[in-house]
């Protein structure tokens, strides 16, 4: 199959992967074939996109012109081929985790569950391959909607007043900032492709870019950049497979993604890093850090406390690219990765505890790793993780990244890198010695009976061992990561 | 400069404006229906005038083509104003026709009382 | 020879249909008729915008009497379009009127409605095919008399009132207009749109002539339901029949801007309008205005129609917006938006009707849960409801894009922060209606209820798929406009 086709395939299948679990909703066991058959297929048609990439192709399609200047395109480049590998390979894992959690949870409408879920990977993958700034913004605005009744999927009215800060939360940034910014875009440059280099520069003044670097920062709110990140907490209320794959790995890393390839498509690295429009960049996502880790610090809720975690890491993925080097860019995309698979990992922990005992509280899990070592253990290497530590996947992307700012001496973002380290170990290590070497408390022995269902410990399994693999195998996602930065 | 002069030159557009602006009075300033539909037939009216007047020549005739005459009025806006006419007549008897019906649904035709039994 | 007579087809053929249903006295039959009359419409609109888009604008004398002394029908690119427009709308909303029609409508009443109906599209086609400025009067008045008696038609006593208060207010709009109208034929001499345009440059007294203007825009801007002066449609559109208000509200305001497009553009011009005259800058202070206060009132109705309504004011603010940028682009986006906006319009009010018809109330908190009883029907509100925010992928988008990229070739960057912002307040009140229906428990209300007919369901959807797909393919919509306006702007004197 040639590159386009598959390229249109990857997009299409879980389209039509939605289609078909709809159309099964008379049996169950049928409809969650299909959710793995569709997730099977694409992980193949994005492997098969990844040869090509690695042997250096650029696999696009033609353009389809919708108006003079505004046109639906595909094309993969290496920072969107990461993207679809994780978000493809990591459905999988949380589609069989999802058929262990519904069933074990007895949630209802489990059919529009997997029907919106297929809509959203689809919308996901449209995002990482999309060519052009118009393309990825209707990717972007379909994934807010097909999620948003995944946030709501519980329809008692704590999921309705989350599910009402969501959209409006998304929807706003994007209306009232992102667009505007894209078309200004449009207007100074002429067009929206994602072009290596950059298209704005010497098009337009400083603080005109200053002004729209600004609107594309804050209107991408799926990057949770503060004060726009109330949208993430707040989807906490969803079942936790989607705040696994959803909110810790496909929406907010569409956020950043989009983030990353606004600045090194739309503007340049080179062009940003020698005008200093960018600079104040640094700061927001600093304080973003820092300040969501503080937060994070303070939540008892296990789900709430990952929830503020993952706003403190995707500004590192901001930070990544807004310290504006090679090496911080590649650290970026390795962070995309590595927070992806131990994000997910944590979360199926949470969720885990959640299905076997019903506990959602920290104070609640005194000995917790006694009775689920299983689901402890892969907590503990996810958790490892996030603070950074070798041998998991969160080390490479912060070596990457403080390498950069070291090489260029930028010291606000190395401080901020290692006091956000320290408040990470800060939120996390207590958990990790609360469950192994408190003992057990009352919730605990009245709840916890043992493990949760098979398919929830395979896929955190999975994943925990992805996190090892990733640090110790990380050739294929720095091998995209290299081309990114143009290295 | 306008003069004195000019104002009387142009004293059929004075009672356009006239009967215009008191027309338009009655329809705001007015509770019952009828009066309303009243001044709104009356601000018509003041059209009928403005585009009449204006097709009259002075010293003109009616536009029968005769060699006795040589100026003559133009007939156009009274054929205009025949088709105005009939516009009015119509949206009047709709208008009353719609009043008799709120009168049977409501028992009043006074706008303040319908709308205090809408509160309702 | 039946080509060369189609632009008087185009009217005479609803004229007789509405004659023929005034003498029946089955709604049925009365029904097949509107039926067939609305069916053919768009043949003939379609046909005659090929005609000009391929050949040049078509000019045709009513009766053989030649223009500037008969009365001449002109159809051009801008014209054309809206006739298509209308056809159109008709075309797809009658299918659905039948059943509509005999819930809503007393039986003795039905047939009048379809002859109502019938004079009403006679009046808005009138208005738009004719290039003679009394005659438009005529038809606007044939228009909008039907257009009341269709209001009073609602099953509400309040419709009585609402058809009352438009009538009012409309016969002062008409009867502005027609003084309008006759400033401009004292100073010119003439009735024809295109003979007015070419002597009012020899016009040397100018007061007149701004009184005309002013006198006209107040007139047209009263039937537009351009902001102030929209009181009457939200009461109007709330108390109709749900046939009448989707028509109307997808078809009658859309006429009136085109018929405010023609005056300032091929009458009037550019120049004068937008460069001598601060016209630009009053008309942009009401679409704003239009924009956020209408679409902030709209956040608070509890009638879902009326809501609806409310948005309708702020929608036009977008197309008026685009008449006051004047620029190329900017114009194309108001004249895509006036089509964009009458399909997602249409087919919210389409959707509406349909709730209506089944559970028989259209207040927001009697709709709890409807989601789960109607998934298709308000699965189609919520994609008319996000073309009307602007999401991409939309028809809605098409047209905002144009609009932005408008504000910004006249340097105006921070009206494009305004229409978004404005966009998000309808993020707002679309939201409602969607976290009411989808996300509450099911209510007493919905409880029994189910999808409506068929009859009514596929317009519905029709309309829905459109505002999709012209969301993505754009030659029929943008493409023409985009003819149109640059005819408008190129007839600059």
């Amino acid at each position: 199959m040639s590159g386009e086709a598959l390229v249109i395939l990857a997009v299409a299948l879980p389209f039509a992967g939605a289609v078909l679990i709809w159309l099964t909703d008379w049996n169950a066991n049928l409809r969650e074939a299909m959710t793995l058959a569709t997730a099977g297929a694409l992980i193949w048609v994005v492997l098969k996109v990844l040869d090509l990439v690695l042997t250096g192709a650029a696999p696009a399609t033609g353009a389809l012109e919708i108006v003079p200047g505004l046109s639906l395109a595909l094309a993969v480049e290496p920072l969107g081929m990461l993207f679809a590998c994780i978000a493809s390979a990591l459905w999988i894992v949380n589609s069989i985790y999802s058929i262990g959690y519904m069933r074990g949870n007895k949630e209802p409408r489990q059919t529009i569950f997997y029907v919106c879920f297929a809509l959203a990977i689809a919308s996901t993958i449209g995002i990482a391959f999309s060519a052009n700034l118009f393309t990825l913004f209707l990717f972007y605005e379909i994934l807010t909607l097909t999620t948003y009744p995944l946030v709501t999927h519980k329809a008692n009215p704590e999921a309705v007043a989350g599910g009402r800060t969501y959209l409006i939360m998304l929807l706003g940034t994007s209306t009232v900032l992102f667009l505007p910014a894209i078309v200004l875009t449009a207007f100074i440059a002429g067009t929206l492709d994602f072009t290596p280099g950059g298209i704005l520069e010497g098009k337009a003044d400083g603080p005109v870019i200053a002004v729209l670097l600004a609107l594309f920062m804050f209107g991408i709110g799926k990057a949770a950049l503060m004060p726009f990140h109330r949208w993430l907490p707040a989807a906490m209320v969803a079942p936790t497979p989607v705040s696994a794959l959803l909110h810790a790995v496909a929406v907010v890393k569409a956020g950043v993604f989009s983030v990353v390839k606004v600045i090194v498509y739309i503007f340049g690295v080179d062009a940003l890093a020698s005008s200093g429009n960018g600079d104040w960049l640094v700061w927001v996502a600093g304080f973003t850090i820092i300040a969501a880790s503080v937060v994070a610090l303070r939540q008892d809720n296990l789900k709430a406390r990952l929830a503020y975690s993952t706003v403190s890491q995707l500004a590192y993925v901001v930070l990544g690219v807004a310290i504006l080097t090679p090496l911080s860019v590649i650290g970026a995309a390795m962070h995309i990765a590595a927070h992806a698979v131990s994000k997910i990992t944590l979360f199926f922990a949470a969720g885990s505890i959640y299905t076997a005992t019903n506990l959602t509280e920290i104070s609640q899990l005194n000995g917790i790793g006694r009775r689920m070592p299983w689901t402890m253990a892969a907590f503990a290497i996810g958790a490892l993780s996030m603070i950074g530590l070798p041998p998991t996947a969160g080390f490479l992307g912060k070596w990457f990244m403080l390498s950069g700012a070291m090489e260029t001496g930028q010291w606000l973002p190395v401080a901020v890198i290692i006091t956000s380290t320290l408040l990470n170990a800060g939120y996390f290590l207590p958990i990790l010695v609360q469950a192994f070497f408190c003992e057990p408390g009352e919730e605990v022995k009245a709840h916890a009976k043992g493990e949760a269902p098979f398919p929830i410990l395979f896929a955190l399994t999975a994943t925990a061992a992805a996190t090892i693999a990733l640090f110790l195998f990380p050739q294929v996602p720095l091998a995209l990561s290299r081309m990114l930065a143009g290295l | 400069m306008i003069g004195f002069e000019d104002i009387v030159a142009h004293y059929n557009h004075w009672i356009t404006v006239f009967l215009m602006v008191s027309g338009l009075y009655i329809v705001v300033a007015r509770g019952n229906m009828v009066k309303k539909l009243i001044g709104l037939s009356i601000f018509q009216t003041s059209v009928y005038l403005l585009f009449i007047s204006a097709g009259k020549i002075l010293g003109g005739t009616a536009p029968i083509i005769s060699e006795d005459y040589q100026v003559y009025s133009n007939p156009l806006p009274h054929v205009l104003i025949l088709t105005a006419i009939v516009v009015g007549v119509a949206t009047l008897s709709l208008g009353l026709a719609l009043v008799v019906r709120i009168n049977e649904a409501y028992g009043t035709i006074e706008e303040d009382e319908i709308f205090a039994e809408d509160e309702q | 020879m039946i080509a060369a007579q189609l632009p008087a087809l185009q009217i005479v053929i609803p004229l007789l249909g509405a004659v023929l249903t005034a003498m029946m006295r089955r709604g049925s039959w009365a029904w097949a008729v509107a039926l067939a009359v609305s069916w053919t419409m768009p043949l003939i609109a379609g046909s005659l915008l090929m005609q000009v888009l391929s050949t040049g604008p078509i000019s045709y004398a009513l009766g053989g009497w030649n223009p500037p002394w008969g009365i001449e029908y002109r159809i051009d690119a801008l014209n054309g379009f809206v006739l298509v427009l209308v056809s159109l709308i008709g075309a797809v909303i009658m299918p659905y009127a039948r059943v509509s029609v005999e819930k809503e409508i007393a039986p003795k009443k039905q047939a009048w409605f379809y002859t109502m109906y019938l004079l009403c599209l006679c009046g808005l086609l009138g208005i738009t095919i004719t290039n003679d400025a009394f005659n438009a009067f005529v038809f606007l008045e044939v228009s909008s008399l039907s257009t009341y008696a269709l209001i009073a038609l609602g099953r509400d006593r309040r419709a009585l009132l609402a058809a009352y208060q438009y009538l009012i207010l409309g016969t002062i709009g008409a009867t502005l207009y027609v003084i309008g109208v006759g400033l401009l034929y004292t100073m010119t001499g003439t009735l024809n749109l295109s003979d007015i345009a070419g002597r009012l440059d020899g016009v040397e007294n100018i007061r007149p002539i701004l009184a005309a203007l002013a006198f006209l825009t107040v007139g047209i801007s009263l039937k537009l339901a351009l902001f102030p002066l929209h009181v009457w449609l939200p009461n109007a559109y709330a108390y109709a029949p749900s046939v009448a208000t989707a028509f109307l509200a997808a078809t009658a305001t859309k006429v009136a801007v085109y018929l405010l497009l023609r005056y300032y553009f091929s009458v009037f011009g550019v120049t004068f309008v937008f460069e001598t005259l601060p016209v630009s800058t009053i008309l942009l202070t009401l679409s704003l205005a239009a924009m956020f206060g209408a679409s902030i009132v709209a956040v608070f109705q509890d009638d879902v129609k009326r809501m609806l309504a409310y948005s309708s004011v702020a929608q036009i603010g977008y197309i008026t917006l685009g008449i006051a940028l004047a620029n190329q682009t900017g114009l194309t986006g108001g004249i895509v938006h006036l089509f964009n906006h009458a399909l997602m319009k249409g087919a919210l009010f389409l959707v509406i009707g349909a709730v209506f018809f089944r559970i028989g109330s259209v207040k927001l908190d009697d709709l709890a849960g409807l989601g789960r009883r109607m998934p298709i029907t308000m699965g189609a509100f919520v994609i008319a409801g996000l073309s009307i925010i602007g999401t991409p992928g939309t028809a809605g988008f098409i047209s905002k894009w144009y609009l932005a990229l408008g504000a910004l070739e006249q340097g105006s960057w921070w009206l494009v922060l305004l229409l978004v912002a404005s966009s998000f307040i309808s993020i707002v009140y679309i939201g409602r209606v969607v976290e009411v229906t989808w996300f509450r428990p099911v209510g007493k209300m919905v409880a029994g209820a189910r999808e409506p007919p068929t009859s009514m369901l596929i317009p519905s959807l029709i309309l829905v798929a459109a505002t999709i797909y012209f969301g993505f393919d754009t030659t029929m919509t943008a493409g023409v406009a985009e003819k149109a306006a640059e005819a408008l702007l190129g007839a600059n004197r």
